[in-house]
């Protein structure tokens, strides 16, 4: 209990310590959009064509005629509200637009982060048990070509492969294929909304859908992860109490397992908060590759039509998940290593 | 360099033949890179439909694409602009941040909380959606890409001059410096700064690498660099329509050429360092 509470208070403070960053990156965005090129009451009005008039009363609408920190602290009291402005390819409110296609990017994200993580662990696991063998030596191949393929280029092969010359991928479009129904909408993530609707074979369907970006992200994320727990491992299994394990006869498995892993989880969780970063923006390439409506497709689609209210929440948005998941992981320190807690 | 250094060099190359071959593709490259547009066989522009989409022939090693233009012309030609962006775009963070950097780490106090800061909010973005913000921001053209991807290289600069100046900023031979009558700016210019130079290199090979996908992505997604220029990124994302019905070389070989680059310049650097800063190996 007293393990909880002081994780609470750990996470709490790194919260407060995060807040000029946030604060931060709200002042960013907001300089963003001044810097925009034209007058943003004309990107906020009907369009390029709209009268005179119209764009005088939204710039008085939208305080535009106001001193700059008064119009700043007008922006943040909006984005406080929840209020991101409306995004004009859709005529919606980029924040609902935001919500809605959130999950799609989620799922993707979590998906590929889970893929990466299964593989490049026992990777790492294995090329450290044995330095030097060939098992390593792939590990470290594996590991120097996987930094060096960007993200677009794999997905595309994977799809050559997968989808053309085998046939085993569905067309990579989309979620769900057109024959599938939509599950009702619970949390918006489909393979959770299929298993509640109790629908398998959408289940499946959405899953083999996912399957092809997933990888494709993975791939990317799987060297940088492997790689750390390689080290982290090599350096826990030549200490002191390992050497003291395997003495007093312990299994393998357990001294791997429970007493070398645990110890070479640090460095491997913060790796996977920076890892988590580079996915947030390796989003934007794997949504294009594959049609996927997620939230970077989505501002992606809007700056190349100059409509930027879309781009300024979804940098907004992913400067603050990357907070929230940097808090997660600063959680998760302390759950792993109670030592961190006690200072 | 001294002859001890050389030896170094000479000693770290022989055990380690890999680093050697990359220091070599590297110059290939960049030799490429320089006369490309005069070897290449096809002109990178010149369209002919009556080949088009064509699979990889001994006339066209890379094949066509959907305007008939021969790949393997448009993927040397495309090496001299995709360099040229990512070298550019990493001088320029190099010169900014080192400068910044060794500012920071020498003086300390209130500019270095502020610097620092500012290089925070810059981390707080996952930095691909910074750039994608910054080119939205300044307009989409080539210079803006080399000005976002320059910037979102800088906080790595900026941190890692900080640091090497810092932990050199009460060494003797800087208080001699001081003793001499150097003023402080030329504490810095002409001393600290050629003294981190070494290991500043290092990041910058490993960084070319970074730089070269980040600039690529950028075009791939649309930013940047117009059709029909030649260039990696963007010929990727001209072959994606098509690799769904089997034209597969649109796809490859640009991304190749891509990952060939990469992997040059990681192996160079990792080389380097090995060579220059024998610690940090892992």
């Amino acid at each position: 209990m007293s393990q909880f509470a002081s994780t609470a208070r750990r996470a709490g403070r790194r919260f407060v310590s995060s807040l000029p960053a946030l604060l931060g990156v709200l002042v960013f965005t907001f300089l963003l959009m001044r810097v925009l090129p034209g007058d943003p009451a004309v990107f906020f009005a009907s369009g390029p064509t709209a009268g005179k008039e119209e764009i005088e009363t939204i710039r008085k609408q939208m305080g535009l005629d106001k001193p700059m920190p008064e119009q700043l602290a007008r922006y943040m009291l909006d984005v406080a509200q929840g209020n991101l402005g409306n995004s004009l390819t859709t005529g919606q409110p980029v924040s609902k637009d935001l919500r809605e296609r959130l999950p799609a990017s989620l799922e993707l994200t979590f998906a590929a982060l889970l893929i990466a993580l299964l593989s490049a662990v026992p990777l790492g696991i294995a090329a450290a048990l044995k330095p030097n063998s060939l098992v390593d030596h792939g590990v470290r191949l594996l590991c120097a070509l996987g930094v060096c393929v960007p993200t677009f280029v794999s997905g595309l092969l994977l799809i050559y492969v997968f989808y053309y010359l085998l046939g085993y991928a569905p067309d990579p479009t989309g979620r769900i294929d057109i024959f599938t129904s939509q599950p009702p909408r619970m949390t918006g993530f489909l393979l959770i909304d299929f298993l509640l609707a109790g629908d398998l074979s959408g289940w499946w369907a959405a899953a083999s859908q996912l399957v092809l970006p997933a990888f494709t992200m993975a791939l990317f994320v799987v060297a940088p992860l492997a790689r750390i727990t390689r080290a982290a491992m090599l350096s826990s299994l030549g200490s002191d109490f390992v050497r003291t394990a395997r003495s007093i006869g312990l299994p393998r498995w357990r001294i791997v397992v429970v007493y070398a892993l645990r110890n070479a989880i640090l460095p491997v969780l913060t790796i996977t908060g920076i890892v988590f970063s580079t996915m947030l923006g390796a989003n934007v390439l794997v949504e294009k590759v594959f049609s996927w409506p997620g939230v970077a497709s989505y501002a992606l689609d809007a700056l190349l039509a100059s409509d930027y209210a879309p781009v300024q929440g979804f940098v907004l948005l992913m400067a603050f998940i990357f907070v929230i998941v940097n808090l997660v992981i600063d959680v998760l320190y302390g759950i792993a290593d109670p030592r961190i807690s006690i200072e | 360099m001294s002859s001890a250094t050389l030896k170094h060099a000479a000693f770290v190359l022989r055990g380690n033949p890999l680093t050697a071959i990359a220091a070599f593709a590297t110059a290939l490259l960049v030799v490429l890179a320089i006369i490309g547009p005069a070897i290449v066989p096809y002109d990178p522009t010149a369209s002919d439909v009556a080949h088009a989409l064509e699979a990889p022939t001994a006339a066209h090693w890379f094949g066509t694409d959907q305007l008939g233009r021969d790949v393997f012309s448009r993927v040397i030609v495309a090496a001299r602009l995709d360099l040229a962006i990512a070298a550019s775009a990493v001088v320029l963070s190099f010169a900014l941040g080192a400068v910044i950097g060794s500012i920071c780490g020498y003086t300390g106090g209130r500019v270095d909380r502020a610097v620092g800061r500012f290089v925070d909010v810059l981390m707080a973005f996952p930095l691909f959606v910074l750039a994608m913000a910054m080119v939205a921001a300044l307009g989409n053209r080539v210079e803006n890409i080399v000005i976002a991807t320059a910037l979102i290289n800088l906080p790595f600069y900026i941190r890692f001059a900080r640091a090497e100046v810092n932990v050199r900023r009460n060494a003797g031979w800087v208080e001699a410096a001081r003793a001499c009558g150097d003023s402080h700016l030329s504490v810095v210019l002409r001393f600290l700064l050629p003294n981190i130079l070494p290991a500043m290199a290092v990041q910058i090979s490993l960084n070319l690498g970074w730089a070269i996908l980040n600039a690529a992505g950028l075009s791939f997604i649309g930013l940047g660099v117009k059709p029909p220029t030649p260039e990696w990124g963007i010929m990727v994302a001209e072959g994606a329509r098509f690799i769904s019905t089997g034209k597969w070389w649109l796809v490859a070989f640009p991304g190749l050429a891509l990952m060939f680059c990469v992997l040059c310049f990681n192996l160079l650097g990792d080389g380097l360092r090995d060579i220059l800063d024998p610690r940090m190996r892992t």
